[in-house]
């Protein structure tokens, strides 16, 4: 077996390390996600004595943020698409050193699809593509599983060529992969920037860059972002990239339709009132073979709250998770870190993955870390309340725009559930309609689906946080009889 | 002051259950009010399979209730929209050793002189009916008037169908009664809806309405779990199980029981469904009910073992201690009706309990027998008293 040494999952079989001993060895701390916050949680936590076991659906450390080329690809310089990866390479070389001394049991490939238990006393349930994983068991659990972009439909998004800005940006950081020659860029939030550049680096014509929101709800809350310098910093050498490349972000407008036939030729762009709205008679075409949307981040909250773990509205409309200031959940014996706890950005979640670490092995939390947390958070919650769709984006749908694509049920089918069916929330309309019932089982639809039936966000119900091959559950331990 | 409306008959419970009520009310002339603190088929409706089964239930008034319910919606279906998916694809009850065989013989004969289409299958003869069926089974039977429909939409389109006025998200807050103790309607947060007569269809949490009422009815939540696969094309024809299903339906105990019944739906997922048991209203997974359910499964269809899972559910069954629904005018409260404790069954069996309640509220002769469902019966202890604490 060959090893490569910035590949951790290669070192050695974690299952045989000392501190961990064997596979079935109930560890301190089991943490789901190996993204910056569960990263940085779990070499933090390995650092102050506990033993630690780290799961995460993605091959190698670094979750959708650090994502990087597989090392076949041979990319000489995987840092040149991303901030700050001297924090992200210095933890990944910290994980490899705590996996050979066997206080972390990393174990990459494994998708998690429930954990249950309660107190001092977790069972961690994974998937693992050779075979039924080992269920993992530990004394707490960390909750890091990230988010995933928020889609708006709207008439023409099924198109080929049309993929999310998120995607856009994971496929060139992967694959070194264009999504098009040349991309429209739009939807909402710091994302799309940071996108527009990349994609313009890697030497894509950008047309044009479409923000739905406008900048001014930043202008209210100069302080917080005189507070938060390392941010415009990083929104200056987006906007300089975009300059250098020609693009002007237009704000208050938005994609309302793609066109074309086998593959998205050109989309309509279209201002907005402050409802998001799309103003009359003010749609213009603009050609392009790709476009990258998304309207920011929502946490992945499937596994937190088959737990039960309570939530809140975060102030961008997604549905977070309620914390302490040392990331306990409502659920004893349950933390979580990063993007489960309203979207924040990596920086926040490394930083919230070494509060977690701390508070779980019973140390005081740092003041610097604490200082850093609140001060980020801040900066998190003006971007997402000046991000936060407006209610009359529904606007833009037609009553045949498919909404739910894995099950393909259309706008149309939506609003009659709701209007004749008497369908009041996001899931009667699923019951109804099986928007929602696909693979994807509600990630892509559901914040549209809510919007439709006239719904605040709904925390997710997925007990099954991924799918399992029936195999893995008929080869499950059977409990001992009581 | 809260606004005041005026109907024939106010219902509580826009289930399945609730729904049929309705309906059959709405075409004997009544005019029906519906209301439920939650959407329509947000309980134990939306939860369901949609199984119309006469295939599970013994000689008895249950099964009499069952096939009357099979005549109307066959009868529905012609009124229903599309929607609502009714499929008359039958069950396939496999044993899988000569003494369950024998079990199911007899079984099967007492259903015969009720009324029951019920026909053995020898072992060879099982692929006809389901080629992906496992090897070594010992025979089975098949029952033609087993049925399904998809649930929400069966309630929805019923309740649609009927004209009823509907109040959703609103919870019923009091019983109101006149001074001599009978009924006069229901107060929501919002207002009040007045009647001479009211139905309590509120399922699993009948109980408590009940108690609003001032009267017990003992229903206990029993939980069950669902697996539903990835989308395939049509590997499972029938609603197919084990014959040990019949003993767990007919059980009261606590404890886990499984036993997978199989079937395919017109959406292309498979449901394997449903563990049976009494833990109150814990809304945990149990992997112990899936480890169970995804055995048995791929234990009858070996070819589902390399399926994807996609989601698993839980819903709360509405148990009585005696396994039978509680239909019929409450004596104790004039005017209170109940309409609720179906257990697992609500769905086949609404037609038959919308049909029995429209009669009590007009007077008119009972489509059967009603003597066994009254609400007032002794129910006699629950199985185990410990879990109705929880209840």
């Amino acid at each position: 077996m060959t090893t490569s040494p910035s590949d951790p999952s290669g070192t050695s079989d974690p299952s045989d390390a000392p501190g961990t001993s064997g596979p079935d060895a109930v560890v301190d701390l089991a943490v789901v996600g190996a993204g910056p916050a569960g990263l940085a949680a779990a070499v933090t936590a390995a650092a102050l004595g506990l033993t630690v076991a780290l799961l995460d659906a993605g091959t190698r450390p670094g979750g959708q943020y650090y994502r990087h080329p597989d090392p076949v690809l041979g990319a000489a310089r995987p840092e040149a698409l991303h901030h700050d990866w001297t924090a992200f390479a210095g933890r990944a070389a910290e994980l490899r050193a705590h996996a050979r001394a066997g206080r972390v049991r990393y174990l990459p490939g494994h998708q998690v699809w429930s954990v249950t238990g309660s107190g001092a006393d977790w069972t961690v349930h994974a998937r693992a593509d050779e075979a039924a994983a080992r269920p993992v068991r530990a004394r707490a659990v960390l909750l890091a599983t990230g988010a995933y972009e928020r889609q708006l439909p709207f008439p023409g998004w099924t198109l080929p060529g049309v993929v999310g800005a998120g995607g856009a940006q994971a496929m060139l950081k992967s694959g070194l992969v264009l999504p098009g020659r040349r991309v429209v860029v739009a939807g909402s939030g710091p994302l799309l920037l940071a996108v527009a550049a990349s994609l313009a680096a890697a030497g894509a014509r950008v047309p044009a860059v479409v923000e739905a929101a406008g900048y001014a709800p930043y202008a209210r809350h100069t302080g917080t972002l005189l507070r938060n310098p390392g941010k415009l910093v990083e929104g200056a050498v987006h906007g300089g990239a975009l300059l250098r490349h020609r693009v002007r972000p237009l704000l208050r407008h938005a994609v309302v339709a793609a066109h074309g036939t086998g593959r998205v030729e050109a989309v309509t762009v279209a201002r907005l009132d402050r409802d998001w709205r799309p103003v009359p008679g003010t749609g213009r075409r603009v050609p392009c073979d790709a476009l990258a949307v998304g309207h920011g981040l929502v946490p992945e909250l499937s596994l937190a709250t088959a737990l039960g773990c309570a939530t809140r509205t975060a102030a961008d409309g997604t549905v977070a998770l309620v914390l302490t200031p040392g990331l306990r959940t409502s659920v004893p014996g349950v933390w979580a870190a990063g993007e489960t706890g309203g979207v924040g950005g990596a920086q926040l979640a490394l930083i919230e993955g070494e509060i977690a670490a701390h508070t779980v092995a019973g140390r005081a939390v740092p003041a610097g870390l604490a200082r850093g947390r609140e001060r980020l958070r801040a900066f998190a919650d003006v971007m997402g309340a000046a991000h936060r769709p407006g209610p009359g984006w529904t606007d833009w749908l037609r009553e045949e725009t498919a909404v739910c694509r894995c099950e393909e049920v259309s706008a149309g089918c939506v609003r009659e559930a709701v209007t004749e069916l008497g369908a009041t929330d996001a899931r009667t309309v699923k019951l109804l309609t099986r928007a929602g019932m696909g693979w994807c089982q509600g990630r892509m639809c559901g914040p549209a689906v809510a919007a439709l039936a006239g719904d605040g966000p709904a925390p997710d119900r997925r007990p099954l946080a991924c799918p399992v091959p029936l195999r893995q559950l008929a080869e499950l331990p059977p409990d001992t009889p009581s | 002051m809260p606004k005041r409306h005026s109907s024939d008959v106010v219902i509580i419970g826009a289930g399945v259950v609730g729904a049929a009520c309705a309906y059959y009310a709405a075409r004997s002339g009544l005019s029906v009010t519906v209301v439920d603190r939650g959407p329509v088929a947000g309980g134990t409706t939306g939860a369901g399979e949609g199984n119309l089964l006469v295939s599970d239930k013994e000689a008895g008034p249950e099964l009499d209730l069952a096939l009357l319910s099979t005549r109307l919606w066959r009868d529905l279906s012609g009124v229903l929209p599309p929607e609502t998916e009714y499929e008359p694809k039958g069950g396939l009850v496999v044993a899988t050793g000569e003494p369950a065989l024998k079990a199911l013989r007899v079984f099967a004969e007492g259903q015969r002189e009720a009324g029951v289409t019920a026909t053995e299958v020898p072992a060879d003869r099982l692929p006809d009916l389901e080629p992906h069926l496992a090897p070594g089974l010992a025979g089975g039977f098949h029952y033609p008037q087993d049925a399904q429909v998809q649930p929400a939409q069966a309630a929805a389109r019923l309740l649609a169908a009927s004209g009823a006025v509907l109040h959703l998200g609103e919870e019923v807050t009091a019983i109101l009664r006149d001074p001599a103790g009978a009924v006069r309607g229901v107060r929501t947060a919002r207002r009040e809806l007045l009647a001479p007569a009211v139905v309590n269809a509120a399922g699993t949490w009948g109980g408590e309405v009940a108690r609003l009422a001032g009267v017990r009815l003992p229903v206990l939540p029993r939980r069950g779990f669902v697996l539903v696969t990835e989308p395939l094309p049509r590997v499972v024809r029938h609603k197919v199980y084990a014959a040990d299903y019949i003993a767990d339906v007919a059980s009261g105990s606590a404890a886990l029981q499984s036993s997978a019944v199989v079937e395919g739906t017109p959406g292309g997922p498979v449901l394997i469904g449903a563990t049976r048991e009494r833990v109150g209203f814990d809304r945990s997974l149990s992997t112990e009910a899936l480890r169970r359910l995804a055995a048995q499964a791929a234990a009858l269809f070996p070819v589902l073992a390399d399926v994807q899972v996609l989601r698993a559910y839980h819903g709360f069954r509405p148990y009585l201690p005696d396994h039978l629904p509680a239909i019929g005018p409450d004596p104790r409260v004039p005017g209170l009706h109940h309409a609720c404790g179906h257990e697992g069954a609500g769905i086949g069996l609404a037609p038959a309990t919308g049909a029995l309640t429209a009669a009590a509220l007009t007077g008119a002769a009972p489509p059967l027998d009603p003597a066994p469902f009254r609400p007032e019966r002794t129910y006699g202890p629950a199985d185990d008293p410990t879990q109705e604490q929880q209840s």
